[in-house]
Order: structure tokens, then sequence, then C-alpha cells
């Protein structure tokens, strides 16, 4: 029987990273330990990884050097990032990065993420920071290590550092470059021992600067990303491949409707299974544990238990939930956003509109279910996790389980798409609580129906808006209010709001106010209101309806209701979509630090040319036959990420299938790293949005979620794929040759405009407008009939 | 029960419940891994082999129904050589988190196996059931095309050195 141990999980982390014991080098810098393991890895490994799993686990320290850059005899480089790459290829981009400062190969050097006891504390992945925050403190480490070496080389070839220069790893006299000698040779396998400074991780600097993006030589072109090629070739080892001698399968047992009460369970309905082990419980947490993965499965299943229900139902039917939120007392609202007198001029308006938007719950159904595996050898606890938020998690589980953090170390691996707050940060507690209890291994994994019934959920949305028009057509007047229903919203990994720790009865005080969210753009509209408000779903403990942060949390919601809007308030202008926000953007000439609205327009001039976009209002001339076709446009900005998109829709009339034929976007955040990887990343996020526009909503009756499985929720497929997806990567910025361009975010802002695109590529097409999320083909089906349309 | 698989290329005997699936056997007692859990139901095709031809999803394939030989991701390569649509896959740089992407191969492989030169239609609806929660479809049928141009040609090639 062949095994992955975690003697075998380190080694393939130690291969990967040129170098043995990670933690062993911090501690000791053992340079005979580096040379023997660069050139004989796999025989040095089993040793120096068992003192590394000894623990305790100490933090490293960012303010040296040591813990970011290792170099090594043979003159390759291994960065150390506190970061996760859930598949947008920000590994590959930090190596282009750290490269570059470094003056190294890229190919001369490998990038190790996520591991607590490892790399550095940057919090793991979330809210598009990779190359916004997080890239600017491992840019600083390299350059730093850039100049020491400098420092040295020049010392060592007896000139002072002005007269040498540095390529790939190789620093020569610039007056005779026959003299040189390589960064492998001044430093292979020691230590810098060089202190940084910085109040904290993101201001951790040296004393060298970074360079001015004009001297990227890296930064800019496109590697392929390094994770792809055993990806495809079946041999990369992910955090649900993890085998440990002894490991043991749980199950989870969720409650059969929200808010049930445990009464008992009948333990002899499974213990004589075969491979069972023990049935694990506590306050309304139930999980079955067994030797083999397919018994426990069985085991989970064939449980008895008795559970009682709710005295009152847990939250209103899905189809009547919008009527349930426009109709509830909002828990918060913020202070509205007040600009010019919106009352005066509405009063005063040739036109006004309204309309209703409803956006429902979406979750993040990763394709397989949540998982971690954890190890609680040697009095430590090992977890291992395909988690964003690896140190996170190490906390939660500290405390969750009482125990010292300096004993828990979470060992990232890669998983299944990881777009916020998944229930990965779930899993991991409950593998470690049950690891605690029965002090074996445990492998807990999710089942495809507790992934998609209780993995958490973007908050639903009803957003009501309000447009005042004068004689010209022109908007004079905004009222905006949204209301989520997104009261006791989950943080990540937080040890009192888990599912398990929730079902134990733990209950998080104060309760989470929430957020909703007003719009994203810069329009220069003279008078607006905007409002935002939660309100509550009536149970809001141990329940599958529970939200969390899903891939740009609010945005897709509210740019859904306000581009949609601002169509509507086009045609009600008898105005081209595109000249009628065009109009608007350029009416104000205030611009942020930015330059937000030039990059605005530039990003919707690029899109309009990219696409091809035909000036004229909406809808168009009615054509003959079952298929309509129509484009859409919407536009956004996310932080200082601007995105405008077009969607080319063709509707059938006789069964309401909605096909997006083509898509356009123009996407400005700054400066770019990798070309190729972000375009394929926009690519994707775009598709993410274009399943919850046409597919996704979390349903339910009176008592549970319905959606279980792929039928009952459906996604995206391939037949829904578009024939044509163009991307082009606007840099909109009035000075571009400014040395200080920054990079911005961009893993979440083209998720946003997607929805309304669509909407309004519909509306162009048959003049019926939708205004409630998913377009499935039967409610299309009974929009077009409605309006005859 | 005693169970004997024939697994790319080489035999396992293991003993197991006879209803187990084949997915658990691949990835817990055999070390074949590419096969992933997605659903357990036979719905997104995470789990996909290759049997007399077919893709097969492994998650509700019983081991004790397994009469033929198996091919998983791991068997396609050859003499250290990745299959084309492998090749294809790194070319256009498909994957995002890359869960999936073993039944993406898989199937699209047993597909260019009965017909090498599928119109896209033909690809739409012959992956139609492989889900990818990241969205890679796009690129997944940009390389399903430029892997069956590598292996039209690589066919292509071997003739004229036949010849």
């Amino acid at each position: 029987m062949k095994s992955i141990t975690n003697v075998q999980i380190e080694n393939e982390l130690q291969k990967s990273a040129l170098t043995p014991s990670r933690r062993n080098f911090l501690k000791t810098a053992g340079f005979l330990a580096v040379g023997i393991a660069a050139s004989n890895a796999d025989e040095i490994v089993p040793s120096a990884s068992a003192q590394a799993r000894s623990g305790p686990y100490i933090d490293p320290d960012y303010h040296q050097l040591d813990s970011w850059v290792v170099i090594h005899q043979d003159g390759t480089a291994t960065f150390y990032v506190g970061k996760t790459d859930c598949g947008q290829g920000t590994g590959t981009s930090f190596r282009q990065l750290m490269s570059d400062e470094l003056d190294i190969a890229y190919d001369k050097t490998t990038c190790i993420m996520g591991s607590t006891d490892i790399t550095v504390d940057q919090g793991g992945s979330g809210g598009s920071t990779a190359m916004e925050r997080d890239a600017w403190p491992m840019r600083r480490a390299a350059a730093e290590a850039r100049r020491v070496l400098l420092d040295m080389g020049a010392n060592e070839l007896g000139v002072t550092v002005n007269q040498v220069a540095v390529s790939d790893g190789v620093i020569s006299v610039k007056a005779d470059p026959a003299r040189k000698v390589t960064y492998g040779q001044l430093i292979g396998g020691k230590k810098f021992n060089v202190t940084l400074t910085g109040k904290d991780i993101n201001a951790a600097t040296g004393a060298a600067p970074v360079k001015p993006v004009q001297e990227h030589k890296i930064v800019g072109k496109s590697p392929q990303r390094y994770d792809i090629p055993a990806k495809v070739d079946g041999s990369l080892k992910w955090a649900v491949d993890v085998k440990l001698p002894g490991m043991v399968h749980a199950r989870n047992v969720k409650p059969p409707v929200a808010g049930a009460k445990l009464v008992s369970i009948d333990e002899s309905s499974v213990n004589k299974l075969p491979g069972f082990v023990k049935v694990v419980s506590k306050g309304n947490y139930v999980a079955v544990v067994c030797e083999r993965e397919e018994q426990a499965i069985k085991a989970a299943k064939a449980l008895k238990a008795n559970w009682e229900k709710p005295a009152t139902a847990p939250f209103p039917k899905s189809d009547d939930l919008f009527t349930f939120m426009r109709a509830a007392t909002p828990t918060s609202t913020a202070k509205p956003i007040l600009v010019g007198n919106p009352d005066t001029a509405f009063a005063g308006a040739a036109k006004v509109i309204e309309a209703d938007y409803d956006i429902p719950f979406q979750g993040h159904t990763a394709i397989s279910g949540a998982h971690a595996t954890a190890d609680p050898s040697n009095g430590q606890m090992t977890i291992y996790s395909n988690d964003m938020k690896s140190y996170g998690m190490r906390r939660g589980v500290a405390t969750f389980l009482g125990i010292p953090q300096e004993q828990v170390r979470v060992v990232w691996m890669e998983g299944p798409q990881g777009y916020g707050r998944t229930a990965a940060d779930d899993a991991g507690c409950e593998a470690a609580y049950i690891a605690k209890e029965i002090g074996r291994p445990v492998r807990m994994q999710w089942m495809r129906d507790e992934e998609t019934a209780w993995d958490s959920k973007a908050p639903a949305f009803a957003v009501k808006v309000r447009g005042g028009l004068d004689a010209a057509g022109n908007l004079l007047a905004l009222d905006y209010h949204a209301i989520s229903a997104d009261y006791n919203h989950l943080g990540y990994n937080e040890p009192d709001s888990v599912l398990i720790a929730q079902l134990m009865g733990v209950r998080r005080n104060p309760v989470p106010a929430g957020s909703s969210a007003t719009p994203s753009e810069m329009y220069a509209i003279p008078h607006r209101r905007m409002a935002a408000s939660v309100v509550s779903l009536p149970l809001i403990w141990e329940t599958p309806v529970r939200t969390g942060n899903l891939r740009d949390p609010n945005g897709p919601q509210s740019t859904f209701a306000a581009e949609s809007f601002i169509d509507e308030l086009a045609a009600a202008a008898n105005a081209d979509p595109y000249e009628f926000r065009m109009k608007m953007l350029t009416a104000s000439t205030t611009e942020d630090a930015t330059f937000r609205r030039a990059r605005s327009i530039a990003c919707l001039k690029a899109v309009a040319d990219l696409y091809g976009w035909d000036r004229r209002p909406s809808p168009k001339a009615r054509a003959t036959g079952d298929i309509a076709t129509g484009r859409g446009l919407a536009y956004t900005f996310r932080n200082n990420t601007v995105v405008a998109q077009v969607a080319e829709v063709e509707v059938n009339r006789r069964t309401g299938h909605v096909w997006v034929k083509r898509l356009a976007c123009a996407h400005d955040c700054g400066l770019v790293v990798n070309p190729e990887s972000l375009r394929h990343t926009i690519e994707c996020a775009m598709l993410h949005s274009l399943s919850r526009t046409l597919h996704e909503e979390c349903q339910f009756d009176g008592a549970k979620t319905t959606g279980v499985d792929w039928i009952t929720h459906p996604t995206l497929t391939h037949a829904d794929t578009p024939e044509k997806i163009d991307v082009v990567l606007v840099n909109g910025d009035p000075n571009p040759n400014r040395p200080d361009l920054a990079p911005y975010g961009g893993g979440e802002t083209a998720c946003k405009p997607l929805l309304a695109a669509v909407a309004n590529a519909i509306y162009d097409a048959t003049g019926v407008r939708l205004r409630r999320v998913p377009f499935r083909a039967p409610r299309v089906l009974a929009a077009l009939q409605t309006a005859k349309a | 029960m005693s169970i004997t698989l024939k697994v790319n290329g080489s035999t396992h005997t293991v003993d197991v419940d006879p209803s187990t699936p084949l997915l658990y056997v691949l990835r817990n007692d055999i070390g074949l891994q590419g096969p992933r859990f997605g659903c357990g139901l036979g719905q997104c095709g995470a789990c996909t082999v290759i049997i007399n031809g077919n893709a097969t999803r492994s998650c509700v394939t019983p081991c004790s129904a397994v009469k033929s030989e198996v091919t998983t991701l791991e068997g396609i390569a050859k003499s250290g050589k990745l299959h084309p649509l492998q090749q294809a896959w790194i070319d256009e740089q498909v994957p995002q988190c890359g869960f999936c992407q073993n039944g993406q191969i898989m199937t699209a492989k047993a597909m260019l196996d009965k017909n090498p030169h599928p119109t896209d239609a033909q690809i739409r609806e012959g992956m139609n059931r492989t889900l990818c929660r990241c969205m890679t479809y796009y690129r997944v049928q940009a390389a399903i095309k430029r892997g069956a141009k590598m292996i039209a040609d690589a066919g292509t090639a071997e003739k004229e050195v036949v010849a």
C-alpha cells in the first residue's frame, strides 16, 4: 500500500524549497545541513523533518531578512511569503517581483507560501491585496538582500559598491567584467543576519529602496505559472491527499433542519459497522469516525439520531425572501451619503423612475467539500489545510481547543477554490477537535450536500433605486437604498463562530452587525442619497443560511442594482447607454489621488472600442424569430481597480434560455505584474459572476436549504461558455511614467459589473428588464410572456 | 473481499468491501490521487478515470464492477512525455485552482480518442457534465482544440516516418 506520510509531505515541501528543514535553518543557519540538502535532499529530509515537526512552533520573525529570502550555494534562491495562492497565480507574480528586486533570473527561484511555522504571517489571502499591499514588504526584503549582497561582492572583489554591477545573481566589476562573484559564492547556505525595520509586517523594510518600475525586467512579462504542470500531470499533492500513519476518517452528521436540537443518538445503529471508531458529539455537533473513508461515509448515513425541530421557522421560504427583507425592521442602517438636495431635485424633475432589484443568497459551493487533516502527534497539533488564511486558522484552532498557539501549526496546501470565507475554516476546527478527542490523525471531509447547503453565503440584497431626469435627459438626482440580509456575518476562522462552535452552543457577543453596500462609480450626479441597511433572518445561529465573504462580498449585488438602473435611466432618456455614462464621467473634473475618474473614462472607452459598441438607445428594434440578440454595458471600481464590461447575449424567446455569446472587459489595476495570468483571472472572474447571473441561488423551504447537489443547485457549464472573451489591460493613469506606479487588486473587481451587463444586454435584446437574479430560463420566459416580448 | 484491479499497466489486489467506490480504492489503497472527490454523485466529473475507452465516474463505480483496465491521470503520459492534452493544458495555462482538471483532461481524452476532430458544438456537448467552479471552461475548450491538433500533427508525422 502506497501512502503519503507527513514525512513525505515535508519532503515535498523541502524539495520544492531546495532546502532542508526551514525551521532548522532559521534556528541554526545550518550551513553544512543546507549544503548536504541541496545535493541530496531525499536523504537529509526525514531527520530534519522530524525536528521540524516536533514543535513548539515559533513565529518566523518578519524583521529578519532571513525569514524572507534564502540564497543557496548553487546560486538559486527561495522566497518565503506569508500568502496563499487560490489559483490566480499570485505565487508566480511574487517570484517575478522579488526576482526583479534581487536581480536574479526568475527560473533560479522558488516560492514557499502560507505554512505558519516557516513563513511570516502576512495573513494568507483575501481582499485582492496580494499585489496591492502584501507584495511590498516582499519587494523591499528582496531589494535589501540585493543591497547587502552588492556590499559583500564589492568587498570580495576589492572595489567600492559603486564600481560593481549585478545581473542574474552575478556581481562583476564594471571596468573589468571578468572579475566576478556569484550570490551563491557570497552567501550560499549562510544567514544574512540583517534586521529590517517597520512598525508592522506591511511596513517591513531594509535600507534599500525598491526599483522604479521602469527598471523591472521580469515584472510585466508572463512566465507560465509554476504550479500548473503538477496540476495537469497528477503529481501535485493537495490538502485532500494527506495520509498519516494511523489516520482515521471523519464525516459530519448535520442537523436535518436548521436550528434542530439533538435529543439522543443511537450508537448501536453504527457501532457494529466495519471500521467503526467512534461517534464524537457535543451539543448539536455530531461526527462519525471510521478507519476507512467509505466506512465513515456509510456510518454517517446510517447513524440514527433524534432531533427536535425548532418551535419557530428559521427563515422564510426563499420565494418569500425579498418580501420578508423589505418588511423587516433593519438591525442597522449606515448614515446615508448625501449630496446636494435630492428631495428638492426630485420635486423639480421632468421624469422620475424607480425600480427594485433582488439578489438572492449565493454560496461558494466549491467543486469539492471542505476538508482538513489534523495530526495530534507529539502533543502538538498540525493541520493540513487549503484554507486561504492559514495563520488565522492557527489562531482559531488554538483558541478553540484551548491550547497554546505555539503548539499549533497549519501547513497550507492547494485545494478547491478559496474565494473568501469558505467552510475550510469550519473543517479545520472540526478535524482538530476530533483529533484531540481521539488522539489520532483525523481527515475530515464534507460531502457534497453539506458543502452546498451549509457553506457560507454571500448576503441577499433587496435594493430600491429612484432617479430623476431633467427635460434634456440629464440625471439630476439619485436615491439608492440597499437592504442586505447580513446580520451575524461570519469572520474568518473565529473560534466562537466556526460552525462546530455554534453547534456546541458558543455564541458570539456582541453579534456582528454585518454590512450592506452603496455603488462604486465616479458619475457626477448633482443630488444623491445613498443608504444601506442590514436586516436579520429569524434564526442567526446554527443555520445553513449564514453569511460570509464571497469574492467581493457585496459588490456584485450592489453593482447589479446600480448599473442596471443607470441603463434604465438611459432608456428613459432615450440615450445610448455608453454616452449616458460617459456624459456623467466627464461632467466632473474632480480627481482623487489614484485618478479613478480619468481611469474610469479610459476603461469605458477601451471596452467600447474592444467590443465595437454601436451607439444607439436600448432596446434595439425587434427582430423576428426565436433568437433575440443584444449587448449591455456596465462599469464599476473596487478600491483602486476600475472595470468596464460588455456582454452580448442571445435570448431564446421560446424557451427563455440566455446564452452570453461574447464578453469584453477593460480592466485597470495599475501596474500589471503578469499580464497573461491576470487575463486568465479576469476571464474566470467574469464567468464566475456569469454563473451567479444565470444559475446560482441558495434556495430554502421554511426549515432547511434545498440545494444539496449540482442538480438542485446548478452552476455554469461548458455549454454556457461564451464563444469569445476579450480582455484589454488598460493603463488609464494620466501620468503613466511616474516611478511609483502602483499595483492594485486583480482578483475580484471583474466579478462586480457582469450581472448588470448581462441584464442590460437582455433588455437591449428583448425590451424586458430582469430585476431578479438568477436569470434561469423559466424566470426569463415568464418575464418575456408577461411583457409579450 | 479480495479485489484485483489493473490500473495504468500494474495489477493491484486489495481487500475491501466490494461496494467500495473505485475512487477510494484508487486514492487510498493504490495511491493514485489524480482522480478526486468532488460530489460522490457522478455529477461533476472530478473523479473521472478511463475504462474501456469511456470516461467513467469512479465515485459511483463499485470497485467490484470493474473488469477492465483502469487508466488514471497519472497513466496517460508515455515514456516520461506528457500526453498532448496535458501539454496543451500547460500551453493554454488552463487551471485556476486546478482541482477539477483531472476530470476535464480525462473526459477530453476519452472524447478525442473516439472523435479526434470534434466541432465546437461537440466539445461543448461532450464536456458539458464536467464542472469547474473556477470557470476555466473557455481555456479548457481552447486546450482541447490545441491538443486535438497536436495529436493530429503527431499522427501525420508518424505516418511520414513510416512511409
